[in-house]
């Protein structure tokens, strides 16, 4: 069980390349299927099964196949990838040249998002050391697999952390999501065959490749194997990233980090949902609370309509306009937000916002529309009494 | 916009779009090129790209639109963008964003009559445990409170060190 600590405790101690010569002493099958073993899920949130997406992918046939880093980082709150691509861009690189083995696939891509643009050089430079070191192009460690990547810059778009959306901003449109199916590993980048992963799942299948699925799956739960970074941030004494098993209880975080006597934590950043104090009970895992990582930390004397207003005025801002229900959804609440601010929102009218939002869930084109009125409706569901009949001026 | 600006224009614009490739995947990074030298995409550097990928100049602008780091209109050589989502709100934005415009002269949105600063939001810049941050063209600068504002933007007026280089208007590749 990996320990409770501060910083990448586990990546940090990866063996250089250990994981990308088990893999490549394997065949591509047997890759894949210790990936499956160690029931690695998603580390951008979604939490998809990574073995299960390796496997559509690897099965497709294509002359061309992708695989995408996704380091478009833009959920508020969220800042381990960050950390990862300046301590331990290696090993990102080694998962994503395991998943070509793995998928077949030549090329890759990674997209960073615009606001890390100084990452960017330094990312060429490893990316340089390791074309000469054999670690990326022709022939990799003597084996027979050729790939390497590029870098492509975001631009300014939190939509593009969408797979659909990234796909469609590297091939020069706009970050619209696409509809599903087809999915990516069928028809991705160009209409080949593409695998997206966040930045962690690429490091973690490093890991699995060279400690096993056996170790993986020792850490966390049944469910939701393995160690998880936590980017944590607001009301605490150690806000930073934070290494826990998953599983852990929210107080169980709280505790570690310095923020007991929070009153609420916002866990999976703006299209997360907000955990009151009488939850933090509660588990961090994909069968609890499911996260990518994002534990924003509410002190007792925090105004909890002033978050939810922060967070409609961001999905005001970053809908991609596309769909109905988030474009025009979000734009109503938030007036709506603002309306029980000023003490002028009826019980009634607060139900209709309450139904809109659940109507945004289910009608909404992509995860952006369908996860925006969380932190809404969650604020709504647990802090009534406080948001409700407010005086002019706003204060609780 | 001046003939030989035009030209220079022109011939930035072909050299990028040989770096990156006559295809719509490179629309995006040349637009990015674009926009790193000259502050701005204007219709004329639209018109330009769209002719030279063989796509609608409204194709351009839609995309140029979408991004919130591309602009039609012209910017300043220091963009300045304050993350104003929750952990830096919490950790005192307001106040920074506050003495931004007082120093400056601009709200946010707006730019400096003398080209030099534009004052935008951010969303999240991923800082959010170092909070308030924000980004001076492609820099970082983190823990702002409303006392460093001014240090901050005496250094981009002097103009020395990293952030001279990124914020030159015209420099060529």
């Amino acid at each position: 069980m990996s320990a409770v600590k501060k910083g990448l405790v586990t990546f940090a101690a990866a063996v250089p390349e250990e994981g990308l010569k088990a893999a490549l002493a394997r065949p591509r099958s047997e890759v894949i299927a210790e990936v499956t073993a160690s029931k690695l899920r998603g580390r951008g949130g979604a939490g998809f099964p990574t073995g299960v997406k390796w496997n559509l992918a690897a099965a497709a046939t294509a002359p061309a196949k992708w695989v995408v880093c996704n380091a478009d980082e833009g959920e508020p709150g969220t800042f381990k990838d960050r950390v990862i691509l300046a301590e331990v861009p290696d090993l990102v690189l080694e998962g994503m040249t395991i998943a070509a083995w793995a998928i077949g696939a030549a090329r890759g891509v990674l997209y960073l998002r615009g606001e890390y643009a100084y990452l960017r050089d330094s990312l060429e430079k490893v990316l340089a050391r390791r074309r000469e070191k054999g670690l990326l192009g022709t022939g990799i460690l003597g084996s027979p697999l050729s790939f390497d990547v590029e870098i492509r810059m975001g631009s300014g778009a939190y939509v593009c952390g969408e797979e659909t959306a990234l796909i469609e901003s590297l091939e020069g449109h706009r970050g619209e999501p696409r509809n599903r199916p087809p999915f990516p590993v069928d028809c991705g980048y160009r209409s080949e065959p593409t695998i997206v992963n966040n930045v962690e799942t690429f490091a973690c299948a490093a890991m699995v490749l060279a400690k096993g699925a056996e170790w993986f799956r020792g850490i966390g739960t049944e469910v939701s194997t393995g160690p998880k970074l936590f980017s944590v941030s607001g009301d605490c004494r150690e806000p930073g990233v934070w290494e826990f098993p998953l599983g852990i209880t929210i107080a169980g975080l709280l505790a570690a980090v310095g923020g007991e006597g929070a009153k609420a934590v916002q866990v999976g950043g703006a299209s997360g949902r907000c955990v009151p104090a009488s939850e933090f009970g509660r588990t961090l895992a994909f069968e609890g609370v499911p996260t990518g990582g994002s534990i924003i930390v509410f002190g007792p004397r925090r105004d909890m309509l002033h978050v939810a207003e922060n967070f409609l005025e961001f999905f005001v801002d970053e809908s991609c306009g596309q769909c109905t229900p988030c474009r025009e959804g979000n734009a109503k609440l938030l007036e709506g937000v603002r309306m029980l601010r000023e003490g002028r929102c009826s019980w009634a009218y607060l139900q209709e916002l309450q139904k809109l939002g659940e109507v945004m869930q289910l009608a909404s084109k992509c995860g952006l529309g369908q996860s925006s009125p969380n932190a809404f409706l969650s604020i709504v569901e647990h802090f009534r009494p406080e948001i409700m009949g407010r005086t002019a001026g706003g204060n609780a | 916009m001046l003939v030989t600006e035009r030209l220079r224009l022109h011939d930035d614009i072909g050299a990028w779009v040989a770096k990156h490739g006559a295809t719509r995947a490179a629309l995006i990074p040349v637009l990015q090129e674009i926009q790193r030298s000259y502050n701005e995409i204007s219709e004329y550097a639209m018109q330009e790209v769209a002719d030279r990928l063989d796509i609608h100049p409204v194709e351009v602008y839609s995309v140029v639109s979408f991004y919130s780091f591309l602009e039609a209109k012209a910017r300043g050589r220091f963009v300045i963008r304050l993350c104003r989502t929750v952990s830096c709100d919490m950790t005192g934005k307001d106040r920074v964003a506050r003495q931004l415009e007082n120093d400056l002269g601009i709200r946010f949105g707006e730019t400096t009559r003398d080209g030099n600063f534009s004052l935008e939001w951010a969303n999240c810049l991923g800082m959010c445990d170092q909070g308030p941050a924000l980004l001076i063209n492609d820099q970082v600068f983190t823990s702002v409170t409303p006392e460093t504002v001014h240090d901050l933007i005496q250094a981009c007026r002097k103009s020395f060190g990293p952030l001279a280089v990124q914020g030159q208007k015209g420099r060529t590749h």
